[in-house]
């Protein structure tokens, strides 16, 4: 069925008793051309632009929870493309151009809000830094803004400029930047996919990998046995497990990232704010709550929850910015795991095996890149060739010396 | 990551007196041992679900290098050693 204003009204009076399930809950065939596991945000949009962009249907997505259970129903929802580099650059702003058009192509109400997002900075040499970020970004076609603290302090009133230690001087702003609903965008791909054959399988966690002849084969889940022609990795935070199963070892290491909501509040923050000084970003949803969070605890785990240092961090940070959020009560914290790669850049990649491609490596940038990386992806399996904007991520690089390190920091999985 | 940190030098302290290197089951090649070698110890790592060995420094208390083995799952501390005992320095 498709979504309108028209099948709304026309639901209502029937008792809404029309609507039918999103997606189906297929038995797994025997064979599929190809298998995707993991049905987060990537795997499930590289199923929707293998059936809708490269024609290929006879596709499962295998999820070992639920839809929605992972990453992509556990960040904090932003989406920008401000990035420095030559090898992020185009290809975060394909994503974004992606999310600006998403809602019409896979109809389902994403709840994309281009509300702009505001980087601040605090000294001379951060200007500069941001300076020079917003002039590659312009000249990669994106849009980029300066502003004085002046236009921030007309914008953002209740910052905290004259902070002893770190006053607010201004900020670099991408007005396309913003935030989208994270679990509508799972919904919406894993729906756009069921629509044209796609089986999304849940609760099928993929227990094996059987090979023959140096290809893959198959793999071996909870529901038994499936083959399929071509395999595609998307796990992200368990991405070293699927690995291991083909005895791929990979240059990530597993870390717990938390983020947090607070109360519902009367409109306060209309844009996506990160402190320049720490690390700390907010925005407001459409509820009302502060969705906000901070940097990784620093330690590998697998577990979806984190430390209370972090959570005793992040509040400083946040109250450094905004002296008002001493006084907001968080409701929830969680924690999600992200595959930290060794510079801070994702992979998307054929491997050693023939049939079986990599996409992994999305720290904890994952969420916005979703459009690009399910395209991107889909395009590589189905034409067995990188699209040209995801061409710097491949797996070898780290060997080859050609690391897209956007911070700076080298080998360091925990500093990224 | 567990709330408390048995150190063998000062008994069990909070986490937050500890900061975290990293993978301790890493081994430094010979400086001639090769492009292969030299990359896998600069970027691949085991990243195991459940026990691993990690490098953590007493930072707030004793000062030294601590081989910390925990479950990534749970987060259970199993044993503290110091970094200089035998078998331990990677």
């Amino acid at each position: 069925m498709r979504y309108s204003a028209f099948s709304v009204f026309l639901n209502a009076l029937r008792g809404n008793k029309g609507w039918k399930p999103a997606w189906r809950s297929p038995v797994p065939k025997n064979h599929y051309d190809v298998i995707i596991i993991g049905g987060g945000g990537h795997g499930l949009a590289t199923a929707y632009y293998l059936a809708k962009e490269f024609g290929v249907t006879n596709v499962a997505v295998l999820e070992k929870g639920y839809i929605g259970s992972g990453n992509v129903g556990r960040n904090t929802t932003i989406i920008r493309s401000n990035y420095l580099l030559q090898g992020n650059n185009p290809f975060y702003e394909l994503s974004m151009k992606l999310w600006e058009g998403l809602e019409q192509d896979f109809n389902f109400n994403a709840m994309v809000s281009q509300r702009g997002v505001l980087n601040l900075y605090h000294s001379d040499a951060q200007r500069d830094a941001y300076t020079r970020r917003g002039n590659a970004m312009r000249l990669h076609g994106v849009d980029a803004d300066l502003l004085d603290r002046n236009a921030v302090r007309q914008m953002l009133p209740f910052l905290d400029f004259d902070n002893a230690r770190f006053p607010i001087q201004g900020a670099l702003m991408q007005k396309r930047g913003g935030t989208v609903r994270h679990d509508a965008v799972a919904w919406g791909y894993a729906r756009g996919a069921d629509m044209r054959g796609v089986d999304i399988i849940q609760n099928c966690e993929v227990t094996g990998i059987r090979r023959e002849n140096g290809r893959v084969v198959g793999v071996e889940t909870s529901q038994g046995f499936i083959g399929c022609g071509k395999l595609a990795l998307a796990a992200a935070g368990n991405s070293t497990t699927v690995a291991d199963m083909v005895d791929m070892k990979l240059p990530i290491e597993s870390h717990v990232l938390q983020a947090f909501v607070s109360e519902g509040l009367k409109p306060f923050i209309d844009n996506v704010v990160t402190f320049g000084a720490g690390h700390f970003y907010v925005s407001q949803s459409d509820k009302g709550g502060l969705v906000f969070g901070g940097d990784i605890d620093g330690y590998n785990s697998y577990a979806q929850r984190g430390n209370l240092a972090t959570v005793e961090h992040v509040a400083e940070a946040g109250v450094a910015m905004i002296p008002a959020l001493s006084r907001v009560r968080v409701l929830r914290s969680w924690g999600g795991v992200m595959d930290m790669s060794m510079d801070g850049s994702p992979i998307i990649d054929r491997t050693h095996i023939d049939n079986l491609y990599l996409n992994a490596g999305w720290c904890y940038g994952g969420f916005k890149a979703t459009p690009a990386s399910g395209f991107c992806y889909a395009h590589l399996i189905a034409r067995n060739e990188q699209h040209e904007t995801g061409r710097a991520f491949r797996l070898d690089r780290f060997a080859r010396g050609r690391m897209i390190d956007e911070k700076g920091v080298g080998s360091q999985p925990n500093l990224h | 990551m567990a709330s408390l940190i048995a150190c063998p030098h000062c008994g069990p302290r909070p986490k937050e007196e500890f900061t975290v290197r990293g993978d301790a089951g890493i081994t430094r090649p010979a400086p001639d041992a090769g492009e292969d070698a030299w990359y896998a110890y600069v970027y691949l790592r085991d990243n195991p679900r459940g026990r691993h060995k990690e490098h953590w420094h007493h930072t707030s208390g004793c000062r030294r290098w601590l081989v910390v083995e925990r479950d990534t799952m749970t987060h259970a501390i199993y044993k503290v050693t110091d970094a200089s005992a035998p078998g331990e320095t990677a």
